[in-house]
């Protein structure tokens, strides 16, 4: 057979996987990662700390450093945009007018900043964080003493406002819903989160209608229609990410929340492969069609794909996880926490810096989040994993040690 | 540039340059060694780059911190010799360092 040469679009932390494990599991054609960005795929989690920070450089961010990509022969085009997929010629056109010849496409394309429309957004000192690109931007305005307003208390927002205070900036973080980490976790989590923020001094305000950015030229004020106005010298936004679909769009794949891929991470053509946050698949432990902004999702659909791709029919099956850090502050998550309908805590919410959460559906474990709690969140991921009966009571009781109850589970 | 031995569960060994300042974790991951998966990047996250450091070279390495220790506790088969191979950065001193790899992580 002809040797075949796989196109990978998009820079990102699937595309990293992907370029390795596609040579490792026997691929024998030619590698080609196509990428918008200046840079080869980078860890974007230290982009909203350490990086911010400056004591990490871009070299220190890169997931795999020049040298792995020659080792496994993959050719890298950075600073290129993917225009447009001909699928009946096999052809992916290029912004800078080359064409490249498929037979096997793999979008790896990831997810974009939400950008808000409304008055006054496009004033100076106003940043998004996703991209070595925004750190570097925002860098400059972190200065001791001046305020800067996070609109959006997730975990972007969160993650920014703890490194901006412990660079002595004034931070306000407004949020829109009645809670912080309102989607994401549950109330005791948030409350939790809420007064650590306060504890160091930031000023969480929930339930908070932003409606206007004013200023001369860079930002002065975020305005809200019900809580006023809050001074501003820098204004960072996370209010989310959608996923970068349109390329596929226009070719014409299925698309939902993200572009439609089955077990095998292959689109509605089967020439064409997609991996990553771009993608709206089925997790099997949970039953249920999602997309998920995770690198664990973005590895662990890549090595799917490279498999596929060396005719390995493997299916996708993972159960979720994700991490934040926040201060001295690691928050761990194993599964999904949707749908619970009652949880374990083990510690005490109201003081002190560790805490676990465990989420269950009756007597099944959907989920754990552990603050400071890394045994805790070793242990929910493994009894996600294996459907361990969970002795309720013992899991309750702090004096029993997640090491005892791994040994007796 | 130091050399680092990285010994696979069946006896396979792998010597790797590592510039000074990378981890024990990035130089496996620079080389496509299997046996260090790494899926957190090196924010000692997931406990997915555990390895077992050589006796002999255990006090040329500054101790774990809390935090690594406890995800170690709970990591498949370990030894008092564990280690996260993401907090284990190079220097000169550590030319010829020998880390063993766990099966679980194959």
């Amino acid at each position: 057979m002809k040797a075949q040469h796989c196109v990978i679009v998009g820079a990102s932390h699937a595309a990293a996987e992907l370029c390795i494990k596609l040579r490792k599991e026997g691929w024998q054609g030619r590698i080609t990662l196509v990428g918008e960005e200046d840079y080869l795929p980078y860890n974007r989690p230290p982009l909203s700390k350490t990086f911010l920070a400056g004591e990490k450089s871009v070299h220190d961010l890169l997931i795999r450093h020049a040298t792995a990509y020659e080792k496994a022969d993959v050719d890298c085009l950075p600073g290129i945009r993917a225009e447009a997929i001909d699928r009946e010629n096999h052809i992916l056109e290029l912004g800078n007018g080359e064409q490249l010849n498929y037979d096997k496409l793999v979008l790896t394309t990831g997810a974009r900043v939400r950008k808000l429309s409304l008055p006054g957004a496009d004033l100076g000192n106003i940043f998004y964080l996703r991209s070595i690109y925004d750190a570097d931007q925002i860098r400059p305005h972190i200065k001791p003493g001046k305020h800067a307003v996070i609109v959006g208390g997730g975990y972007i927002g969160l993650e920014t406002a703890a490194m901006l205070k412990s660079a002595g900036m004034r931070v306000t973080v407004l949020e829109r819903d009645q809670r912080l980490l309102n989607r994401v976790a549950a109330p005791e989590i948030s409350d939790f989160f809420t007064r650590i923020h306060n504890e160091e001094g930031i000023e969480i305000i929930t339930a908070a209608d932003v409606e206007a950015f004013s200023g001369d030229e860079a930002v002065q004020a975020v305005q809200t229609s019900n809580l006023g106005e809050f001074t501003a010298d820098l204004v960072i936004v996370g209010v989310g990410v959608i996923p970068n679909v349109e390329l596929a769009e226009q070719a014409g794949l299925a698309i939902k929340n993200g572009i439609e891929v089955n077990a095998y991470t292959e689109t509605s053509d089967a020439d064409i492969l997609a991996a990553g946050d771009c993608t709206f698949h089925f997790n099997k432990h949970y039953q249920r069609w999602m997309r998920l902004e995770s690198i664990q999702n973005a590895v662990e659909q890549a090595e799917v794909s490279a498999r596929t791709l060396c005719g390995l029919r493997e299916e996708y099956d993972v159960i979720p996880w994700f991490w934040s850090d926040q201060f001295d502050l690691k928050l761990q998550i194993a599964g999904l926490s949707e749908g619970y309908d009652n949880l374990i805590v083990r510690g005490e919410l109201s003081q002190g810096r560790k805490l676990s959460v465990f989420y269950f559906s009756g007597e099944k474990l959907l989920a754990v989040d552990a603050v400071n709690s890394p045994q805790e969140f070793m242990f929910g991921k493994r009894a996600l994993a294996q459907f361990q009966a969970l002795d309720r009571e013992r899991l309750a009781d702090t004096d029993v040690s997640m090491r005892d109850l791994l040994l007796t589970s | 540039m130091p050399l680092v031995k990285y010994i696979s569960h069946d006896g396979n060994i792998n010597e790797i340059d590592v510039p000074v300042g990378d981890t024990v974790m990035q130089g496996a991951v620079d080389n496509m060694l299997d046996g260090i998966i790494a899926e957190c990047g090196g924010s000692c996250s997931c406990a997915t780059c555990h390895c077992y450091v050589d006796p002999d070279w255990l006090d040329k390495i500054p101790p774990a911190s809390e935090m690594e220790k406890d995800m170690l506790e709970c990591v498949l088969e370990p030894q008092d010799n564990s280690r996260l191979s993401c907090q284990i950065k190079i220097n000169e001193e550590l030319d010829g360092l020998v880390v063993r790899l766990p099966e679980s992580q194959f």
